[in-house]
């Protein structure tokens, strides 16, 4: 699937993933997340249901203390 | 558009700062220097002296509620501008309450965990509404790390790698940069200068 990751095309072998999935393959290992799929919040209980597809449109925040 | 035009587009404006820390006084500040209408200033805290190595306030204002200090601070500058401050705790329950009619809000909180509570509720009462966010600022040097992104309506600023620890403080210039950059893409929202 290609799908458009942090406003970066990128392709995957895989026709699916869970965003579970996603963050593995990506090696995002973050704790504190914003995750958005085509304009809509994810919320953290639903990475391991929640399916990213061909054409989909994610963003991922990741958060770092200090302020 | 000349500084009066500025001027007189921002006065109609409202913009909500959730934490008045680095993040929050100094971009308050730089806000209310360029004339925006309502600041809705949020932080449950007291000032301490340890927060002077980074946060717009004076040795004298020490043990005053935050929000008590930089409204003062504010209107030191600028006694037109509309002040409302709130010394409370923002929860994903009273964020809708103390946030609502803001043209933006600016997310100024220390902690990553409070970070992703305050994004997460705000894109739930607020899905469209821009959303400023900070995040990475620790230290000092390395200007070039530190840059803008946009993802939808959350626009962030910082460089989204240094950790604050004991030996990487967040200390006034970095952190100043980044609430000021905040300041600046509110400012680029609220003059209609990027498509939302």
């Amino acid at each position: 699937m290609k799908i458009f990751l942090n406003n970066n095309h990128e392709e995957f072998d895989q026709e699916e993933l869970t965003v579970t999935q996603l963050l593995a393959v990506k090696n995002f290992t973050f704790k504190m997340l914003v995750i958005k799929i085509n304009g809509n919040l994810v919320s953290k209980e639903a990475y391991d249901i929640t399916m990213v597809h061909d054409g989909d449109e994610v963003h991922v925040l990741h958060l770092i203390s200090g302020g | 558009m000349t500084y009066e035009e500025i001027r007189g587009r921002l006065s109609r404006k409202r913009v909500g700062i959730a934490g008045c820390g680095g993040l929050g006084s100094n971009c308050a500040i730089a806000l209310a220097r360029v004339g925006m209408g309502t600041l809705v200033i949020v932080d449950f805290d007291r000032l301490s002296l340890s927060n002077l190595n980074r946060q717009y306030y004076f040795r004298d204002q020490v043990g005053m509620k935050k929000v008590e200090a930089l409204a003062d601070n504010i209107l030191r500058i600028d006694p037109t501008i509309r002040v409302e401050k709130h010394a409370v705790r923002i929860t994903a329950t009273n964020l809708a309450g103390l946030f609502s009619g803001c043209d933006v809000i600016v997310e100024a909180f220390d902690l990553a965990e409070e970070k992703e509570m305050l994004i997460t509720s705000a894109l739930t009462h607020f899905p469209t509404l821009p959303l400023v966010v900070g995040s990475g600022m620790a230290g000092w040097g390395n200007n070039a790390a530190i840059h803008f992104r946009r993802l939808g309506n959350i626009f962030v600023c910082g460089d989204e790698s240094s950790e604050i620890s004991a030996a990487m403080p967040p200390l006034a210039p970095r952190v100043g940069m980044v609430a000021n950059m905040q300041a600046n893409v509110v400012m680029d929202i609220l003059l209609n200068s990027v498509q939302l």
